[in-house]
């Protein structure tokens, strides 16, 4: 009699097992506790312009999971990062500057549509204090003057380009740059008399650059989506984070650099 | 020689050496031992160092077999085989890159069928070697099949007709002769490897501390995502020092074997 008992208990596990569909490993852990067992690495894609933002809302992030290790954020143009993505590198998260970039990277089957979670305008870097007296989008036109800005693959060349078509203002440009920091750097370094940059890049760079306004500059506003790609090492992690930059934390972060929302 | 050849000269020897010395006088000293001892700098200068010897190494394992090809064929040949190790020599390394990531990208030619065992090249530090090995075999070879072709087949005949077999002809005979192309051939491959970065760009990427190479840190800090335009104006310097060394190492070591 008493041999039939556990007999029967191994019958009745398997027998739940079948019912639920479930498989030995998969733990029945309360989903609350689950971002704290985050853990592994963590690898990120983001725009160039989100460099300052994402490696405070990463640092931010691991101190909320401890065991969790972000590894140092690959920040490039968009459309570069696109690319990289489409032909194969790996990553969890990628953050575009745009809603085209990470439409190429959904379109390739890597990724959902992703959401939107920040917002930015383009301004005209110029040197400190204006010296050559740079005021509209048309100054930029005036020979003479060497400007810089992105390519039209680009997030911010692409709206570059929408607001120069729009003033009716025919820019030949120094260089198109691959990513936004690339034309505030030749700002910086005083390459350029000008550059077509994010308000949040004029922002991060502090007294090195100043920036001057665009008439109808929300125009041609970026949206910034952020996605968990579908072939993710640490899709927990990846989701934790897309969920994270769109908390209110993450939000104080994005709004304190100058980031627009969403 | 006529002495007004000294004026081109000069100017020639001007043009290669100025834009160095404006980057030395640019360089802002003081602040150099920060940039480049920071964690990041060591860390590409460590990948560099790695990747370039790995890829040095497949390089004299792959070369020196195709080097001694090329010089013991005649005719048709030896002339497509020496124009094919030319090719990545003259195309520009992003040629490269694209031809690497259509071989053996996730859309390439191999590289469905390798993601489908699970293996994944592109934009890994294997990707980073490969592009390595694709630029800088060229050289080797060149290096080594010169030295095979000025030393002739004269020692080896000999030595077959002693009896050696072919393998042992190969170790005592054929590789010692070669080995000053081969010594020169493996320290311009590691200087070529040292230097990539079109290549490596495309077909590896540029994720710090997976396939950040020196080429690709100074790229990055001169347009300013991360870093600072001084950092890549260091890590310049820092990339010359190493170059310059190599290439004495070269000279003193082909001088030696002159005496």
């Amino acid at each position: 009699m008493s041999a039939i008992r556990p007999l029967a208990a191994v019958v009745l596990t398997i027998g739940l097992f079948a019912a639920t569909g479930c498989t030995a490993s998969a733990p029945a852990e309360p989903t609350a506790t689950a971002s704290d067992e985050l853990s592994g690495e963590l690898t990120i894609f983001a725009a160039a312009s989100l460099s300052q933002a994402f490696d405070e809302l990463a640092a931010d992030f691991e101190r909320l999971h401890p065991d969790l290790d972000v590894r140092p954020i690959s920040y490039d143009g968009s459309s570069v990062l696109a690319t990289q993505l489409i032909e194969g590198a790996q990553a969890d998260v990628f953050a575009s500057a745009d809603e085209k970039n990470l439409a190429k990277v959904a379109d390739a089957g890597l990724a959902d549509a992703g959401e939107p979670f920040a917002t930015n305008v383009l301004q005209i870097a110029v040197a400190p204090g204006n010296p050559k007296g740079i005021e509209t989008l048309a100054d930029l036109a005036h020979p003479g003057l060497t400007v810089f800005v992105c390519a039209a693959e680009v997030p911010c060349g692409s709206a570059a380009r929408t607001l120069l078509d729009t003033a009716g203002v025919a820019l030949t440009p120094a260089s198109e740059e691959q990513n936004v920091t690339a034309v505030l750097s030749k700002v910086r370094s005083g390459e350029a008399d000008a550059g077509l940059v994010y308000a949040t890049d004029v922002r991060a760079a502090g007294d090195a650059v100043t920036g001057v306004d665009i008439e109808g500059a929300d125009a041609a506003t970026n949206v910034y989506p952020i996605v968990e790609l579908a072939g993710a090492q640490n899709p927990d992690a990846a989701q934790a984070f897309v969920a994270f930059v769109q908390s209110d934390a993450g939000r104080k972060v994005l709004e304190r650099l100058g980031f627009g929302a969403p | 020689m006529p002495v007004w050849l000294w004026i081109p000269a000069g100017l020639g020897a001007l043009v290669l050496t100025l834009p160095f010395a404006a980057l030395l006088i640019r360089l802002d000293w003081a602040a150099v031992p920060a940039a480049v001892s920071s964690p990041e700098a060591l860390q590409a200068l460590g990948l560099s160092l790695s990747t370039a010897a790995l890829a040095t190494a497949v390089c004299v394992l792959l070369g020196v077999p195709l080097a001694l090809v090329i010089a013991r064929s005649t005719g048709p040949l030896a002339a497509v085989l020496r124009t094919l190790t030319t090719l990545p020599l003259v195309l520009p390394p992003l040629v490269g890159g694209i031809a690497l990531l259509s071989l053996l990208g996730r859309n390439g030619l191999f590289g469905g069928a390798l993601g489908v065992l699970g293996i994944r090249i592109p934009f890994t530090t294997a990707a980073v070697v490969i592009a390595q090995v694709f630029v800088a075999l060229p050289f080797l070879v060149i290096s080594v099949e010169g030295a095979l072709r000025a030393v002739g087949t004269g020692h080896e005949s000999v030595a077959a007709s002693l009896g050696a077999r072919p393998l042992t002809v190969f170790r005592r005979v054929t590789l010692p002769l070669a080995a000053p192309g081969l010594v020169a051939g493996a320290v311009l491959c590691f200087a070529r490897a040292m230097g990539e970065f079109g290549a490596t760009a495309l077909f590896a990427g540029n994720a710090p501390g997976v396939t950040r190479t020196m080429p690709l840190a100074i790229y990055t800090a001169f347009n300013g995502a991360g870093v600072r335009e001084d950092t890549a104006i260091a890590l310049s310097l820092l990339l010359i020092v190493v170059a310059v060394a190599v290439l004495l190492l070269m000279r003193g070591w082909r001088a030696d074997a002159v005496r």
